[in-house]
């Protein structure tokens, strides 16, 4: 089953998460950039430290500061920052408490080191809280919201729910006070309708059930769950005929090295047990596909597959992302 | 279907890499040559690094059987194994106690091998109870900051998998249990994270936050600076005074503990420096996970920690040596209604895919290897299916010593 993500919807904070290693960056970007067909404006979010953004857009190390990454015919943007929890922490500061000579107080007692690097937990808060912040802006003179959706580059699967759910567990600490209740309207806003997680992975064993284990704890935190999104998946260059042959043996050794004189190509045994090799090697490979495909299927969360960019990702391959992520029925 | 065109970065694209025809990646200083590390009795803790989902428990297993079977009495600590991996070395349950792995074939039955997966929260308890009077250990386990730090906020478990290696290795000095443990590290926001955990809690233990947390229990409040009040009042607004009273109570109960929490995190950090350690870099070959092994090596160099290579995993090298060119120029002489040429042809496109992958790989290998001349590397091929049984590991480990 594939699903389009872009619309109807009423999503606006898009949570991307996934195993290391699965493309999770480059799907974040993608659906950033289907997002912003039709004129909208996205922002693009990352929140390791990890300059993933920058690299996928080709452009310099993003500060923290919001900046297009790209532009999409009919206006839309494409908007990234790169969370940094210090910053995100002084600014805070500023923004909700006019913190003057308080906030360089806290900063010569080691509050703000301690908070952003050391306690546990209070790094997750805040980049959590930026992305509220972000999602939650609105400017202008109409006062309609700066961003039309926000997409998060989030940690890998393993401690997705974890950093989501982080500021339920500070709400469950603080009682009380400012940051309990921002706590509290971030968790709304998390496990609201306008919130949806997808999961990266790819049709490999431990990466599939790395998602169906984050489905899982998502959902036992009432972490809004929105797609599996299969990545790099191979196109294959053996049709249906060409896998029966090969499996049922009616291609062989000889049956090659007959095609590859007709080919001009001189069939040495090497090349022609390489080839043969290869192939059975890649039916295996497609059968353990097959089977993962199965197992997601068993799923109930709509599935999108995106296929491997074979020369590497650049932008090009992104639009093409973008192109299946927004789905058909688009302008 | 169309995707929304790109105009604004577009003029920005890079010219597409000149493609490199070399077959295998330049080895500037020579493989790493796995079983001589394993081998030397010298060697004491083997620590594997790198970025998530490059294979690096998977790599920490095959290394600690490998290592058991060649004579060594190994101890690998897991982080956080795929069930099946950890199925594979009897880990059903998680009880944070090395266990014996049963079906081990080990060389003149000298080897042993015993497995264990990091629980952090109970780690945490342990050094607590083992640490602190019973009344205060009681107020510290009830503390609910302390219930949170332990159990739920991410970078605990890079301090606990450094405590628990420091507790591993004194007991390997102490009953010769062990002679070898080797360390999967934690799938951390960075790969960093491990090493920075001894530092960060030094930091935390030196801060002056903290030790302004925990003066108000030891003398009068004259003795603080001007800048006291603004803190608390701050703290209190920012966290709610009760959050502050919960973290100052923690902090104060906990102070006992800090000295031998430092004293151990530096040992820890002091014995990872030293001979007897090696760190393995494991990546696979694409962009980001070199990026990540690039940035490690550059660490570990920098710090002088001792880098015995770089393992890179998955790589797929193709068993035919036809250029990507010739099999698609022959792909194209075939006849496409033709059963059996099709087929063929299909072949030699398969083939011609796999080798376009290899120069992609053997080009970012290069790349690491100009970058990082001095550092010993082995590619080792990837495996149809994940491994989930010790023949399996077996098998990497045997891909690991003789790679592709």
């Amino acid at each position: 089953m594939t699903a389009a993500l872009v619309r109807p919807s009423g999503i606006r904070l898009h949570i991307v998460t996934g195993k290391g290693g699965t493309g999770k960056t480059t799907v974040a970007g993608g659906l950033a950039m289907a997002l912003a067909c039709d004129g909208k404006r996205v922002l693009l979010c990352e929140v390791e430290g990890r300059q993933g953004i920058a690299q996928l857009f080709d452009v310099a190390p993003l500060p923290y500061a919001e900046r297009t990454v790209a532009v999409v015919p009919g206006g839309g943007e494409v908007w990234a920052l790169a969370i940094d929890a210090e910053a995100a922490l002084l600014e805070y500061l500023e923004m909700f408490y006019r913190l003057g000579r308080a906030g360089k107080a806290l900063d010569r007692f080691g509050v703000i080191d301690f908070a952003t690097t050391i306690a546990p937990g209070v790094r997750d808060v805040l980049l959590t809280g930026k992305v509220y912040e972000a999602a939650r802006r609105r400017g202008g003179k109409d006062g309609n919201r700066v961003y039309d959706a926000v997409v998060v580059d989030a940690p890998p699967t393993g401690r997705i729910t974890r950093f989501l759910n982080v500021n339920a567990e500070v709400a469950g600490l603080a009682k009380v006070g400012p940051i309990r209740k921002q706590a509290d309207s971030i968790m709304t806003l998390m496990r609201s309708r306008h919130t949806a997680v997808h999961l990266v992975t790819v049709l490999e064993d431990m990466p599939v059930q790395e998602a169906l284990d984050g489905i899982k704890a998502l959902r036992d935190a009432d972490l809004p769950v929105g797609r599996v999104i299969v990545n790099m998946v191979r196109r294959s260059p053996l049709d249906g005929a060409a896998r029966g042959a090969l499996s049922d043996g009616t291609i062989d050794a000889a049956a090659i090295e007959v095609a590859l004189h007709k080919a001009g190509i001189d069939a040495s045994p090497l090349l022609v047990d390489g080839l043969l090799a290869e192939g059975y090697d890649h039916l295996e490979r497609l059968a353990l596909q097959e089977e993962q495909r199965t197992i997601l299927s068993g799923v109930d969360v709509p599935v999108i597959e995106l296929p491997l960019a074979a020369d590497g990702v650049d932008l090009g391959m992104l639009d093409d992302l973008a192109g299946i992520l927004a789905g058909p029925g688009l302008p | 279907m169309t995707g929304p065109n790109r105009t604004g970065a577009a003029s920005r694209r890079q010219p597409a890499p000149r493609v490199v025809r070399a077959r295998t990646a330049a080895l500037a200083a020579g493989p790493l040559d796995v079983d001589a590390l394993l081998d030397d009795s010298q060697t004491h803790i083997i620590v594997c690094c790198g970025s998530g989902g490059v294979g690096k428990t998977t790599a920490s297993a095959a290394l600690a059987l490998r290592a058991a079977e060649r004579g060594r009495r190994v101890c690998v600590l897991t982080i956080d194994p795929a069930r099946r991996l950890a199925q594979s070395m009897g880990l059903s349950q998680l009880d944070n106690t090395p266990r014996p792995v049963g079906g081990t074939r080990s060389l003149r039955g000298q080897g042993s091998l015993d497995a264990m997966m990091l629980d952090m929260k109970r780690t945490f308890d342990e050094v607590v109870v083992a640490h602190a009077s019973p009344a205060k250990a009681q107020q510290i386990l009830t503390n609910p900051f302390y219930l949170a730090l332990s159990s739920s906020f991410a970078g605990t478990q890079e301090y606990m998998a450094m405590e628990k290696l420091g507790q591993l290795h004194a007991e390997s000095v102490g009953s010769g249990r062990w002679d070898l443990i080797v360390v999967d590290t934690p799938p951390s926001r960075s790969a960093m994270d491990f090493l920075d955990a001894p530092e960060r809690l030094s930091s935390l233990l030196d801060g002056r936050f903290i030790r302004l947390l925990l003066t108000p229990t030891r003398g009068p409040a004259r003795i603080f600076s001007s800048g006291f009040g603004a803190i608390t009042s701050t703290m209190s607004k920012l966290l709610g005074a009760q959050v502050l009273a919960d973290v100052q109570t923690f902090v104060a109960a906990f102070d006992t503990l800090f000295g031998g929490f430092r004293q151990r995190a530096e040992a820890t950090y002091e014995r990872l420096k030293a001979r007897g350690t090696a760190f393995v870099v494991v990546a696979t070959p694409e962009p980001d996970a070199l990026r990540e092994a690039a940035y490690f090596v550059e660490r570990l160099t920098r710090e002088q920690m001792p880098l015995a290579g770089l393992v890179v995993n998955r790589v797929d090298p193709p068993a035919a040596s036809l250029t990507a060119e010739e099999a698609l120029a022959g792909a194209g002489r075939l006849d496409g209604a033709d059963p059996a040429q099709a087929a063929v042809a299909a072949l030699l496109r398969l083939h011609a895919d796999r080798m376009r992958l290899q120069d992609r790989e053997a080009h970012l290998q290069r790349r690491f290897a100009a970058a990082h001349p001095s550092v010993p590397s082995i590619a080792v091929p990837a495996l149809p299916s994940d491994v989930h049984d010790l023949d399996g590991l077996r098998r990497v480990g045997e891909l690991l010593s003789t790679g592709v």
